[in-house]
């Protein structure tokens, strides 16, 4: 632990030695959001998004696909840390705080992979010589 | 535990005690939303999402909900969702900016500046003005494009 900066002073500290990684991660993804999602949002609005056939060629281009796949990543990471948060903020009486943090857990995971998983298919369905929506 | 006994000690009062100030009101906001994007934003992007991987049908029968019903026998469920999907797309929109402009504003409290009263007032304020004109600009934008084809 070092003693020169502010975060110096805290890194490692807390009941489990990690008192500052959840703060830290929050920011970190935060940051990383900024970009990702107003990227995101800026794409749906200049996109013909009644256009299935558009929207698809769109997104199964790598560079987007890429960027897709992290912004979910960041996405459901940081609302994990946000809501989590919350649900210890909010949510009192030991039993249903546990359940809500195992239900957030359970959406942030899952929702994380079947976004991820809908891109690959978006993205490799062509490579592999199949219509969209197979594979 | 001591979590569900009721306790004879005083207790922290809530929202409803205090006068509402733009500072109050900026960091309840980031909380309501944080949520609305976590679960609404969050499960319509994957409804979308999956809808797009599964197909034209598939896809076409996320707009006939979300968006607008093309058949000439609209039923009542479509014509309610088609309002309603609106309503919770410029709300979404709203959640973002709202979100996003309260998030800088923490970046800046994070490094110790803009705590001096006038100017944490100014910029809640200013918070709440932009992610409007952001939300009101952009949904403009979209309903002009969608006029002129």
């Amino acid at each position: 632990m070092g003693n020169g900066t502010r975060l110096g002073r805290v890194r490692g500290l807390g009941s489990s030695h990690h008192g500052s990684a959840h703060w830290i991660q929050q920011r970190l993804t935060a940051l990383a959001n900024i970009l990702l999602v107003t990227w995101f949002v800026v794409s749906m609005f200049r996109l013909p998004l009644g256009d299935h056939a558009a929207v698809l060629r769109w997104a199964s281009n790598p560079t987007v696909a890429l960027a897709l796949i992290l912004m979910v990543a960041n996405v459901f990471w940081h609302l994990r840390l946000g809501l989590q948060v919350m649900i210890e903020d909010y949510v009192h009486g030991e039993a249903t705080k546990i359940l809500s943090l195992v239900l957030l857990n359970f959406y942030a995971i899952g929702g994380a992979a079947y976004g991820i998983f809908a891109i690959i298919r978006i993205a490799l369905a062509p490579a592999a010589g199949l219509a969209p929506g197979g594979m | 535990m001591a979590g569900n006994q009721p306790s004879a000690r005083p207790r922290s009062p809530h929202l409803q005690v205090y006068k509402w100030t733009p500072a109050m009101a900026v960091s309840i906001f980031h909380r309501v939303s944080g949520d609305g994007l976590a679960i609404v934003g969050g499960l319509m992007f994957l409804w979308w999402l999956g809808a797009l991987a599964a197909g034209p049908d598939a896809y076409a029968a996320f707009l006939a909900c979300v968006w607008h019903d093309p058949s000439p026998e609209i039923g009542t469920f479509h014509q309610i969702t088609n309002i309603l999907g609106k309503v919770v797309l410029i709300g979404l929109t709203w959640a973002f900016f709202q979100h996003l402009f309260s998030g800088l504003r923490h970046f800046v409290l994070d490094t110790g500046a803009g705590y001096e009263l006038k100017t944490n007032k100014l910029w809640s304020s200013l918070v709440f003005i932009g992610s409007i004109t952001a939300t009101a600009a952009v949904w403009l934008y979209a309903f002009a494009e969608a006029l002129n084809g």
